[in-house]
């Protein structure tokens, strides 16, 4: 199990043994860098359905415990399988198109939504060195690319030609793009500290010291900023059951449903993996227990520690009024954001 | 395989040739589409394409920011407000108003004038391509260029300010 530990070297076998291979048998590499591309997509692609379906599991079974109830129970012992069902449904339904939807906007819509959330992998420091691409502006990707699954969402309310969707897609939108300010604003006191977008480098500096206890008002607005930006309650007014049917997913059945169920869990993972990284320290493990587990077990704890946080809001306050949420994002959060931001300079300059 | 070698040393030539050919694509469909939402969307595709481009010549910095703020705010901005315009996403919108005629004229024009500035200019050979150094782009924002650097967010003030009062309610 020593390589769990030291995925530097394991990364730097596979790369030595691959580039030992082109040599060796006169491949081109552009071929085999195309190759192992492929691999990490598929691996990925992997890990976020898998990893979908335990998160869905997840939800149902924590509200099923938080209701006083036990959840879904009946395929598979304590249920287990219960979303292996539903995916296997989802798949199986006959796809449908509203009449008066817009064909290609509709059609898009979904994918527009779920290719973002897929990229924002990319940049996910599972443990040392096992990062698919650890660019320099690591951080500053991350915020670009999640700014574009609104798009979609956006789309697929108008395209769905019904008031509801439309009413939720331009909810999400307002919504998404007002916290995505305070979100920024929140991790630019962690980038104060650090020096640097790159990731890995962000939980190097972490080894000591996580930033939660430097930033503590950061992570707190990092957290609110990001439970809004994944649509999730108290914050899911676009898909307000009371009031907008579903929002902007209504009129959306079978496999295109799944895929902004797909991606609204993967973008939730990834929220949850960068509050880990960006202030509960990474794959950098506790103080004195650092060593007990390997690194990518300490980052995944982190992960699904805070995944865990997101549904138990969920699951325990009501939802807010729009004119509560926008009133807070702007009012509150972003000088909130910014007087973090003052502090942490005038700390920085007078410590 | 010296077939598959040489396709392969083409490739990073083809990364560009299709940023390139699928950005000309989607310029001239944002403004020949007559569906002003799916004018947006190719409007975002063009924006994306220079984003890519950006990345051939390693200016990754660039790339992003294009596509925080103009992909990830300024068209979901436009998307907004198209939806808000009660009926405009009908398909049957005219594209052109009565002042066609001068249009061409100023972007006739406006095109020379860049040709021949383009033409005219004395390239400068950059020797040390600039890596993605956020440091580096900060201290140089600070401090020779900071006067237009405040400049422009003097200007994006008043123009906050100027939309702010034109959209208050009058008394």
């Amino acid at each position: 199990m020593q390589f769990l530990y030291d995925t530097q070297l394991l990364v730097n076998n596979i790369h030595s043994f691959l580039f030992g291979m082109c040599s060796l048998y006169g491949l081109p590499v552009v071929l085999v860098t195309i190759v192992a591309m492929v691999i990490t997509v598929a691996l990925v692609g992997g890990f976020i359905s898998v990893n979908v379906m335990l998160l869905v599991l997840a939800e149902r079974k924590i509200a099923g415990h938080i209701q006083d109830r036990l959840g879904p129970m009946r395929v598979g012992p304590h249920g287990i399988l219960q979303t292996v069902a539903d995916a296997i449904k989802l798949l199986l339904k006959e796809s449908i198109r509203p009449k008066i939807a817009d064909k290609w906007a509709y059609f898009f819509a979904p994918v527009i939504v779920m290719a973002p959330a897929i990229m924002t992998y990319l940049i996910i420091p599972w443990s040392p060195g096992l990062i698919i691409r650890d660019l320099n502006l690591g951080l500053l990707y991350l915020l670009a690319v999640s700014s574009l699954g609104v798009i979609g969402i956006i789309l697929a309310g108008w395209s769905s030609g019904n008031k509801y969707s439309l009413l939720g897609g331009l909810r999400s939108g307002a919504q998404i793009v007002s916290y995505e300010v305070a979100m920024s604003l929140s991790v630019i006191g962690v980038i104060m500290l650090c020096g640097s977008l790159k990731i890995s480098e962000i939980v190097e500096a972490q080894q000591y010291c996580w930033y939660v206890v430097k930033q503590p008002l950061a992570f707190f607005l990092f957290i609110i900023a990001a439970t809004a930006e994944c649509n999730r309650a108290p914050f899911d007014l676009p898909e307000a059951e009371s009031e907008l049917v579903a929002g902007f997913h209504t009129e959306y059945g079978g496999i295109k449903f799944a895929m902004f169920f797909l991606a609204e869990y993967a973008n939730m993972f990834v929220a949850s993996a960068m509050g880990a990284t960006l202030f509960l320290g990474g794959w950098q493990g506790l103080p004195i227990l650092g060593l007990a587990l390997p690194p990518l077990v300490w980052f995944l704890l982190k992960t699904y520690l805070i995944v865990f946080v997101f549904i138990w809001f969920r699951w325990t306050y009501p939802r807010i009024r729009v004119d509560q949420l926008m009133s807070f994002g702007w009012k509150v959060l972003l000088p909130l954001a910014f007087l973090n931001i003052g502090i942490t300079g005038l700390v920085m300059v007078l410590g | 395989m010296d077939c598959l070698e040489k396709i392969c040393s083409l490739l990073p030539n083809m990364t560009f040739w299709i940023l390139a050919l699928m950005g000309i694509v989607c310029a001239v469909l944002a403004v020949t589409v007559r569906n002003l939402v799916h004018a947006v969307l190719f409007l975002a595709g063009f924006l994306m394409s220079v984003a890519g481009l950006f990345i051939t010549l390693e200016a990754e910095f660039l790339a992003l920011v294009q596509v925080l703020i103009f992909v990830g705010a300024i068209v979901v901005l436009f998307m907004f407000l198209i939806m808000l315009t009660h009926q405009i996403t009908d398909l049957s919108v005219p594209q052109g108003n009565q002042l066609k005629g001068v249009a061409v004229i100023v972007a006739t024009v406006l095109f020379g004038l860049i040709f021949y500035l383009l033409k005219a200019m004395k390239w400068q050979e950059v020797v040390l391509p600039v890596k993605g150094d956020i440091a580096n782009i900060g201290r140089l924002l600070l401090s020779p260029y900071v006067l237009a650097f405040e400049l422009v967010s003097v200007a994006l003030l008043v123009a906050l300010i100027g939309a702010i009062v034109i959209a208050r309610k009058k008394e």
